[in-house]
Parts: C-alpha cells; sequence; structure tokens
C-alpha cells in the first residue's frame, strides 16, 4: 500500500456504482475509509462539496481531491496507483479500447433498458424493457464468449475492468428475480454469464464486499412500494 | 511519427462523432482511407464492423474495429505517438474523462433532442436542458483550463475536441431555431473559446460548413415525416 496516500470513499450500501469502486480497490489490496452517504447527517453539503455537478455517490477522494463518476473513478485508481497490485486495464490499447466499449455497453444500453424493466411507468413499458434486458444480455453473452475466449474473466485469467463495472450490479443482479420475477441472466439463454457471476461472486476481494441479497430485496420492496404510492398519490 | 499504418475510417461528414476521430487521426499525423457512409443505407461493411450499435465512427486499424468516438480517441492516442491528446497525469486525465462524459450523456442527447423534438413543447423542454448543461461546461471551461486558451492547455486536446466537435451544429441550431446555446453573455469563456477552436488549423481541415449540418437535418425531419405517414 503507497505511503502517505489519503483515501477516502463517500458511497451508499446499495449502489452499484458504489460497488464498483470497492470491488476495484479491494481487487488492488488499496485501503480506503469508507463514509456511508445513508448515516452522514449533513451529506447534502458533503456531496455539494464534492460532486458539485451531479451530487452523487460514489466520490472517491485521493488526498483531498475528488474523483466521480464511477467508470472514471476505476481508470483513476487503475492509474493512479499503477504499481500496486492488478492491473484493472488491459496492457494492450486493442484490447484497452474493447474493454472500454462493452464498459460503455453494460452503463449506455444495458442499464437503462433493465431499468425499464423493474421501474417502468406502465405495464407495457416494463414487458417491452424485459424483452430488451433479454436481448441485451445475450449480447454480453456473446462478448463473454468471443472477447473472453473461454476464459473465466472478460479480464481473461484475472477480473478486470469489465468484470467490475458489471460486477458492481451482481448484488441486484441476485435480488432481482425475488424482487421483479426477472432473471437478469437466464441459465439457458446466457450460461456463460451465470457462471461468470458465480465465479466473480466467489472470488475472495469479491465476496466480502458484495451486499446481503436480503438487505437489497428489502430495500427493493420497500423502494417499489414508495414509487407505487407516489404514483397513486400523482393520479388522485 | 507512425509508420505505414493500416488505417481506414467508416464515417459521416456532417457526424460529430466522425469529427473528433478526424480530428484525433490529423493531429497524430496519421493516413487514412476515409469512407462515407450512408446511414439510410448502410453497407455491409458497417453492420459487418459495428453489429451492436451499426453506427459511425468505426476505425478500423490492421483489420480489427474499434467503435464509440471517445473509445477511438483513447486508443489513438495510447498507440500512437506525437501529440498528447489527453492529459498524462492520472488527476487531470480523470478531470477530462468526467466532462467527457458529462457533455456525452447530458448536453449531448439534450441538443440532439432539440433536432429530434415532434412537438413545440418537447422543444422547449430539451432547449432549457440544453442550456443548463452548457452552464455547468462554462464553469468546467474556467477549472479545466487554468487560464489557458484551451480545455487542454495552450493547444487543442482531448475536451476541446470532444466539445468541438458540436460547434458547427450548434450554429445549424441557431440558424433553425434562433437559439444561442454558446453566447457572450452567458456563457463568455466557451463564446472565446468557441472563436478560437472555430479558427484553428485542426477544426478547419475537419469541421464542414454549418450549412451542411442545417441539410442533413432537414433530410432527417423529411424521412421522419415519411415514416410518420407511412406508419398511418
Amino acid at each position: 500500500m503507497a505511503g502517505g496516500d489519503d483515501l477516502k470513499l463517500l458511497g451508499l450500501w446499495s449502489s452499484p456504482f458504489v460497488l464498483r469502486v470497492q470491488l476495484a480497490l479491494s481487487l488492488k489490496g488499496l485501503s480506503y475509509e469508507y463514509i456511508e452517504e445513508e448515516a452522514l447527517v449533513n451529506k447534502g453539503e458533503l456531496l455539494l462539496k464534492y460532486n458539485p455537478v451531479h451530487k452523487k455517490v460514489p466520490v472517491l477522494i485521493h488526498n483531498g481531491k475528488p474523483v466521480c463518476e464511477s467508470r472514471v473513478i476505476l481508470q483513476y485508481i487503475d492509474e493512479a496507483f499503477a504499481g500496486i497490485g492488478p492491473s484493472l486495464l488491459p496492457a494492450d490499447p486493442y484490447e484497452r479500447a474493447v474493454a472500454r466499449f462493452w464498459a460503455a455497453y453494460i452503463d449506455d444500453t444495458m442499464l437503462p433498458v433493465w431499468n425499464k424493466s423493474s421501474m417502468g411507468k406502465t405495464e407495457e413499458e416494463m414487458a417491452e424493457g424485459k424483452k430488451q434486458s433479454l436481448a441485451t444480455a445475450e449480447v454480453l453473452e456473446g462478448a463473454l464468449r468471443d472477447c473472453g475466449k473461454g476464459k473465466p474473466f472478460f479480464g481473461g485469467d484475472s477480473a478486470g475492468y469489465v468484470d467490475v463495472v458489471l460486477g458492481g450490479l451482481l448484488g441486484w443482479v441476485r435480488a432481482s428475480d425475488e424482487l421483479h420475477g426477472v432473471k437478469p441472466f437466464d441459465p439457458e439463454r446466457t450460461p456463460l454469464l451465470v457462471a461468470w457471476s458465480e465465479r466473480f461472486g466467489a472470488l475472495e476481494a469479491v465476496e466480502p464486499v458484495v451486499p446481503d441479497v436480503s438487505r437489497l430485496v428489502e430495500f427493493g420492496k420497500m423502494w417499489k412500494a414508495r414509487l407505487a404510492a407516489a404514483a397513486a398519490g400523482a393520479s388522485n | 511519427m507512425a509508420g505505414k499504418e493500416d488505417l481506414k475510417l467508416l464515417g459521416l461528414l456532417v457526424s460529430p462523432f466522425v469529427i473528433r476521430v478526424r480530428m484525433a487521426l490529423s493531429m497524430k499525423g496519421l493516413n487514412y482511407e476515409y469512407v462515407e457512409e450512408d446511414l439510410f443505407n448502410k453497407s455491409e461493411l458497417l453492420l459487418k464492423l459495428n453489429p451492436v450499435h451499426k453506427k459511425v465512427p468505426v476505425l478500423i486499424h490492421n483489420g480489427k474495429p474499434i467503435c464509440e468516438s471517445l473509445v477511438i480517441l483513447q486508443y489513438v492516442d495510447e498507440l500512437f505517438t506525437g501529440r498528447a491528446i489527453l492529459p498524462t497525469d492520472p488527476y487531470e486525465r480523470a478531470t477530462a474523462r468526467f466532462w467527457a462524459a458529462y457533455i456525452e450523456d447530458k448536453l449531448c442527447p439534450a441538443w440532439i433532442g432539440i433536432l429530434k423534438a415532434k412537438a413545440e413543447e418537447e422543444r422547449a423542454e430539451k432547449v432549457k436542458e440544453t442550456l443548463a448543461a452548457i452552464e455547468h461546461v462554462e464553469v468546467a471551461f474556467a477549472k479545466c483550463s487554468n487560464g489557458n486558451v484551451f480545455f487542454g492547455g495552450d493547444s487543442i486536446g482531448y475536451l476541446d475536441i470532444v466539445l468541438g466537435s458540436f460547434l458547427f451544429w450548434f450554429e445549424a441550431l441557431r440558424r433553425m431555431y434562433g437559439l444561442e446555446i454558446i453566447n457572450t453573455s452567458k456563457t463568455p469563456l466557451l463564446a472565446a473559446w468557441a472563436e478560437r477552436f472555430g479558427g484553428s488549423v485542426e477544426a478547419k481541415e475537419v469541421v464542414p460548413e454549418a450549412d451542411k449540418a442545417v441539410q442533413y437535418a432537414n433530410k432527417l425531419h423529411a424521412a421522419a415525416a415519411v415514416k410518420l405517414v407511412s406508419s398511418e
């Protein structure tokens, strides 16, 4: 661990984006102080100070300087702590481009349809979201098969950038069946992704970091109830 | 200086995303074969090399495709020596990536939404979003440039390319809707920067006249109208 490096992470236990950063720090063996947003009295102030543009977590604070946006933070960690622990991004520039492409796909294409399938405003929208989610999962399955080339992780023999980007969603992937009756990774259509999530989830650096599924389910149920109440209230 | 590389770019003359890549390649002194795509009639090559998104730009290097403009910019920067596009310091790189993401995720959908809007109300909403986003970018310029003339310092860098590629479209929107996204009173720093960017050698080489963008927008609107009619 680099001496004199002060690392703090402003996070929220249920956030997949925060989890990504925790996974990266864990994989690289970096110590940090974790500050839970939920427990903060002055969270509004702190977020405004360190992330005035988005006012969201995660925020990584390195020697007092904030870095925001999970994928930006991941690449920052990889570059600022290049000599420490494994690299998240591959060394080869073409493989790096492929990794960045799939990370962007997960956030820009896959996540929006996952959200639609569980939080769509109408039954129709949710059904469409579910269909699209299956399609995007199949595309990602293809990526693991073709880019992974039979290796256990997107990063090859060990977990890397794309594994961490997708891995942040692991808790919610597990909670999804009980919450929404949907398996984002279907064992029949996306068997490689199912195997990947078990393998990634079992990693020593990962297992203790992923939030408890039952806690996420409880949180998810409460969130759904709130949304339903708001919708009912709005239509009165 | 890069030796003879096998570089091909599938693009569209009016696409800001393609222009970003052309600027980067030019800044690195790289030669490439340019192929203009007809997005209303996509080529086999495009569909084969970008099956996921079916969009331009696609850079083909020694037969291997790289997609997504920001991914391509970083690829070109990391692989080829010469002028640096991204900063070298990790914290400055993180700042550049943060703002590139902001421009992509917040500013871009907003101004494109102005073009795509099917009703006045929707357009007004998108205008509001665009103006709100550009204000954040004005603050970003003050922070990133550090008193210099470009986001990248004293010469054009990553953020200059990412945002600068939109400028001729902003001018097109001004001609079409009388909208000033960047103006001297609300966003003075960006207004001055836009002049400098527009007048630069790098921009003059690849950025088309705003009228080309207006023409393309009219083409898109006409096609959308046809679709609407034929779906009735």
